[in-house]
């Protein structure tokens, strides 16, 4: 099993470095995250001038972090199916759950890359003030949780659509629909509001963000990646089945 | 070694395969024969484990394919329709990835790939993407694909198309070559390919067997009383219902009146 994950892992990451696209991911998600942390007004580093990355660069990371999860995911059964390689891959001596398995981790790992990429932001700060490391690095693991989430949702629904479009879109909505319930759950009162709260994927990253390491979220992406991880495997399953 | 009995697929309403049957021996090349949309591919399909058929039964070396796909996998070597490809990766890159899938390590990984590599005629290829290759090439990296981990049953859809006269009569010479330690089924529309390389022919039409022996065999089968013996392409165009074996017989092409032009869209 680990030696079946592990050719596809390479494979993946391979095909991925040999082109200009991971590349091109990590500078504009890095670039628009430092933008974004110096000088948009909601963050307004500046303003607070405080050596902080809590309030600025993880507030409302969320809503960025579902544009590049689809950006990654789109691709990963759309183009084995576009290209025909499925065949390929399908007629080797590998289970499927490993293919999945391979296909999300590697997915998962240029995600965790992207995210890395921007650390140049806290080490700026911390250069120019004492900063508490802590909160930024439970906000990256929520972060990457998050991802990994919102990535087995739409590693799936690329195993189900053979458009690329047709896979950002809908992964992209669903993570807008996750930020919705949490930003919707503060309005909702006191008898729907912990209700979203608790089903929103959004909920569970914050917490970790702020450092509170709760095995109920760790339970919450555990599950939610396992459940889509499972869905997605039976859909490749159900092509021989056509 | 294969053994295909009633195999029945329906992809929804169209009927790819209606109940095909037939056996393949350790050591034969049989050849696969159809015209396009005859269900040739989905039965390769079927029996490399890529597809699940709807009925009946798929065996290779006594084991059901859909039981025990990986097992059966690793017994083949195969080359899709189409050749489909990592065209952004380097060889090397998609020979270590295959080797690797085929639990090849080490010293045993590199030799396979060496040996697949001088085998297919890539020699120096190694470190170019496969998308930047010629067509010919591109069928090689293909085959040397199916070839690295030494499987005993080759099965190829199509391995010559696309190749120019030259590369047709290359790959004519690698069949045989392979075919001295190996089971191969292959399809092909090229028939002075098959004439020259196999022991044996399959041909389907409409999801059916209509022949099944040597190509003596198959084009007596058709023979008219009295005739003179057809030669393999006008036993095919009769048997696939194209024309009728007096029209097609020391006529010109242009004379040749077909019953119908074969209407049926790939499905597969």
């Amino acid at each position: 099993m680990l030696r079946e994950v592990g050719s596809i892992y390479r494979k993946e990451m391979r095909a991925y470095f040999t082109s200009p696209i991971p590349y091109i991911f990590m500078a504009l998600f890095a670039g628009i995250m430092a933008w974004r942390f110096f000088f948009d007004d909601d963050t307004a580093f500046f303003v607070f001038d405080k050596a902080d990355m809590a309030r600025g660069f993880f507030y409302r990371l969320e809503r960025w972090l579902i544009v590049l999860v689809p950006a990654v995911s789109m691709g990963q059964w759309s183009t084995e199916v576009d290209r025909g390689t499925i065949e390929t891959l399908l007629t080797l001596p590998i289970r499927t759950s490993s293919l999945v398995l391979g296909k999300f981790l590697a997915a998962w790992t240029l995600v965790g890359i992207c995210l890395l990429a921007t650390a140049t932001i806290p080490i700026s700060v911390s250069s120019i003030g004492d900063m508490d490391w802590g909160p930024v690095l439970g906000g990256y693991a929520g972060a990457f949780l998050f991802c990994g989430a919102l990535l087995a949702v739409g590693v799936w629904i690329s195993a189900r659509s053979r458009h690329q479009i047709v896979s950002f879109v809908l992964t992209l909505v669903v993570g807008m629909v996750f930020v919705a319930m949490y930003e919707l759950a503060e309005k909702a009162g006191s008898t729907f509001g912990p209700i979203l709260e608790q089903l929103s994927l959004v909920s569970h990253y914050q917490a970790i963000g702020r450092g509170v390491l709760d095995l109920r979220d760790l339970a919450y992406f555990g599950s939610m990646i396992a459940l889509f991880l499972y869905l997605n495997a039976q859909s490749v399953e159900n092509r021989r089945y056509r | 070694m294969i053994e295909v009995q009633d195999l029945v697929k329906h992809y929804g309403p169209v009927k790819a395969l209606k109940g095909v049957s037939f056996e393949i021996q350790p050591g034969e090349v049989v050849g696969l024969l159809g015209p396009n949309g005859a269900g040739k591919s989905t039965a390769m399909r079927i029996v490399t484990g890529f597809l699940a058929q709807t009925a009946g039964s798929a065996t290779v070396d006594g084991v059901e394919v859909v039981d025990d796909p990986i097992r059966c996998q690793r017994k083949i070597g195969y080359l899709p329709e189409g050749n489909p490809l990592y065209l952004d990766m380097r060889l090397r890159e998609a020979l270590r990835f295959v080797a690797s899938a085929r639990g090849l390590r080490g010293q045993e990984r590199g030799q396979a790939i060496g040996a697949a590599v001088e085998d297919a005629g890539l020699k120096g290829k190694e470190h170019q993407l496969i998308g930047s290759l010629s067509r010919g090439y591109k069928q090689r990296v293909g085959l040397a694909m199916a070839l690295l981990h030494r499987p005993p049953v080759l099965i190829l859809d199509e391995p010559s198309s696309g190749l120019d006269p030259n590369q047709q009569i290359e790959m004519r010479r690698f069949l045989r070559e392979l075919s001295e330690s190996r089971t191969i089924v292959f399809s092909s529309h090229i028939l002075p390919e098959v004439e020259a390389v196999c022991d044996r022919i399959l041909v389907i039409h409409e999801g059916d067997l209509v022949a099944d022996g040597t190509i003596e065999e198959v084009c007596k089968q058709v023979q008219a009383p009295g005739a003179e013996l057809p030669t393999l392409e006008e036993a095919f165009a009769h048997l696939t219902d194209y024309a009728p074996l007096d029209s097609l017989q020391g006529a010109e092409v242009d004379e040749v009146a077909p019953l119908e032009m074969g209407g049926h869209d790939d499905v597969a």
